[in-house]
């Protein structure tokens, strides 16, 4: 695989705090991500991978820290001095988010079709076949069946509404995607045939991808980084093999025996 | 004099009533509201709505629009549904001949200012007139988002993508743009309004008038306005443009074409004949001596209309 043949980094990150009144949510968290690369943020509940996902993608604002993101003319900006309207086109074209509860990041009550275009449309899309075809052809590689396109996501199994989640983010063709738990709450079957699909689209589409999981085995399928995270604070960081298969903190050793063996 | 009149002259006599019922810092109030709405055209202004001596969804919007414009020498036309005579556009004349005192009418080229429910009439209003719309839900984006935070967001930011995501919707099930009324507009390429619940018919009609256009919502505490000649397009898709609804038959009494038609139901057995939703607009027509197929009699001319059972 041709991981990191691009030069500069794509997001930025430099002592990123986040602080709900007294208590820590995420504590002086700083690290690069390059283009075409998976980085997998996990820990246990409670250790702040949420809430360092959120102000990544400006969803929350960090106490202190700077994040800058690599914008398309190739410029970094520090993504809390862009005006709203800046960060909403970003969200809406560069980026992508996939939440954890699929009903968090779909329109239930409008028609899949629709979930796929709203973005389309929101760039300006204004020729429903066009957009029609469009959302056609995210189905497809999806692997949702065209005859849906016009059902609600309500009557969607959750496997199907992740699919249709992610369908609707990519449609832009967006450069970075954070997940929040995207497997989270699927039966393992579902969730293995929908990592396969995340790995092909990632790699196809030369996407980077933050991840959050506590799902060690989510990690070592899709990421080729990670980092540790516990009580707001990184433990630990490296490639995603070399941190699974031979931890150092005596946390990440804990988390990686604590997995079940069949 | 009649017992009306009589009752009318005593509450003037008593100053029971300020003219026009709202007292005079609530019309300022209102007024600084309708300037700003008029500044910046199809923006919904805030503004502390009355209680009204009437339910909601009659009308209270309207009704404290057109108490901040009024004045004595003013003429007012109420319209409910096209018609001056049905109950809401009775009462509402009802309310302002008796806290007013104003001079009322029927006609739309003697009113100066016009009270509407869902209809514009279909004579071409001037710059001397006021259309004043009342208002249920003004937030066009409300359906499809129910958070008014992010609506409101959604206007600052221009950001509208989801308007057109309902489009897109009625395409899909019903492979046109199946909205009727309360259709969509652009108001002066800047922001997403709901005309009120008028039909689409009427929103060409919009589209630079010279009249001035008021719209009140009472309950949601909005007011928004178009000022005259003002560009006024109604969302579509490239493929699927902008329609208005066209009627096969003209209107059974006067035989006005290219006019909005009700259906009146005549009897049990599928009698029924379309007319002008706009009743002054047909009485005008009548007594110009135009005439429709069903003008002489509808009930006798019902046998030729019916529809096999």
């Amino acid at each position: 695989m041709t991981l990191f043949h691009a030069e500069d980094p794509l997001l930025q990150v430099r002592n990123v705090t986040r602080y709900y009144g007294d208590r820590i949510g995420c504590s002086e968290v700083s690290f690069d991500l390059w283009p075409g690369e998976v980085l997998a943020i996990v820990g246990e509940s409670g250790s702040g991978k949420t809430t360092l996902l959120n102000c990544l993608s400006t969803r929350l604002a960090p106490t202190a820290g700077a994040i800058e993101y690599r914008m398309r003319d190739g410029a970094m900006r520090n993504l809390y001095q862009l005006s709203e309207a800046e960060r909403r086109l970003l969200m809406r074209t560069d980026w992508g988010f996939v939440h954890q509860n699929a009903a968090d990041g779909l329109r239930m009550n409008v028609s899949a079709g629709a979930n796929v275009g709203e973005r389309l449309m929101a760039v300006g899309a204004r020729h429903y076949g066009n957009i029609r075809s469009a959302a056609d052809d995210w189905l497809g590689r999806v692997e949702i069946d065209s005859d849906r396109i016009d059902d609600d996501p309500r009557s969607f199994s959750g496997g199907m509404r992740q699919r249709l989640q992610i369908a609707r983010n990519l449609v832009t063709q967006p450069r970075l995607v954070f997940m929040d738990e995207p497997t989270g709450g699927l039966d393992v079957s579902v969730q293995a045939r929908l990592l396969d699909l995340l790995r092909r689209l990632v790699a196809d589409l030369g996407l980077s991808v933050v991840i959050v999981t506590h799902d060690l085995a989510v990690a070592r399928l899709l990421s080729h980084r990670i980092m540790v995270m516990r009580q707001g604070n990184v433990i630990e960081t490296g490639l995603t093999d070399q941190v699974l298969d031979d931890p150092r903190e005596p946390y990440t050793q804990l988390l990686v025996s604590s997995i079940l063996q069949v | 004099m009649t017992d009306t009149a009589r009752i009318q002259d005593s509450i003037h006599e008593q100053d029971e009533y300020n003219f026009a019922y709202l007292d005079e810092q609530t019309k300022r109030m209102i007024r600084r509201a309708i300037l700003k709405g008029i500044a910046i055209p199809g923006y919904q202004v805030p503004f502390a709505s009355r209680e009204m001596p009437m339910p909601y969804g009659w009308g209270t919007g309207g009704v404290q629009v057109t108490a901040a414009i009024l004045g004595r020498n003013d003429c007012l036309k109420m319209i409910d549904q096209g018609s001056d005579d049905t109950t809401n556009a009775v009462s509402l004349r009802g309310f302002f001949e008796k806290t007013a005192g104003v001079r009322t009418t029927c006609e739309t080229a003697e009113a100066t200012i016009i009270q509407t429910r869902h209809r514009i009439p279909e004579k071409p209003l001037t710059g001397e007139q006021i259309l004043v719309f009342q208002v249920p839900i003004p937030e066009p984006l409300r359906f499809l988002e129910p958070r008014e935070t992010e609506t409101r967001k959604m206007h600052a930011l221009e950001d509208y993508g989801l308007m057109h995501v309902k489009l897109y919707e009625d395409i899909a099930r019903n492979g046109h743009i199946a909205t009727t009324y309360a259709y969509p507009v652009k108001v002066n390429d800047r922001y997403v309004m709901d005309p009120s619940p008028t039909p689409k018919f009427d929103n060409p009609k919009i589209d630079r008038m010279a009249a001035l256009q008021l719209y009140g919502a009472g309950r949601e505490k909005r007011i928004y306005a178009i000022p005259p000649h003002t560009k006024v397009r109604s969302l579509d898709f490239e493929d699927y443009p902008f329609e208005i609804q066209q009627f096969d038959k003209p209107c059974g009494l006067c035989g006005a074409d290219n006019v909005y038609l009700d259906e009146v139901i005549l009897d049990d057995e599928g009698g029924r004949m379309f007319v002008c939703s706009d009743s002054d607009y047909c009485e005008e027509r009548r007594a110009q001596g135009h005439l429709g197929p069903m003008a002489a009699d509808p009930a006798a001319a019902r046998i030729g209309t019916k529809e096999p059972a």
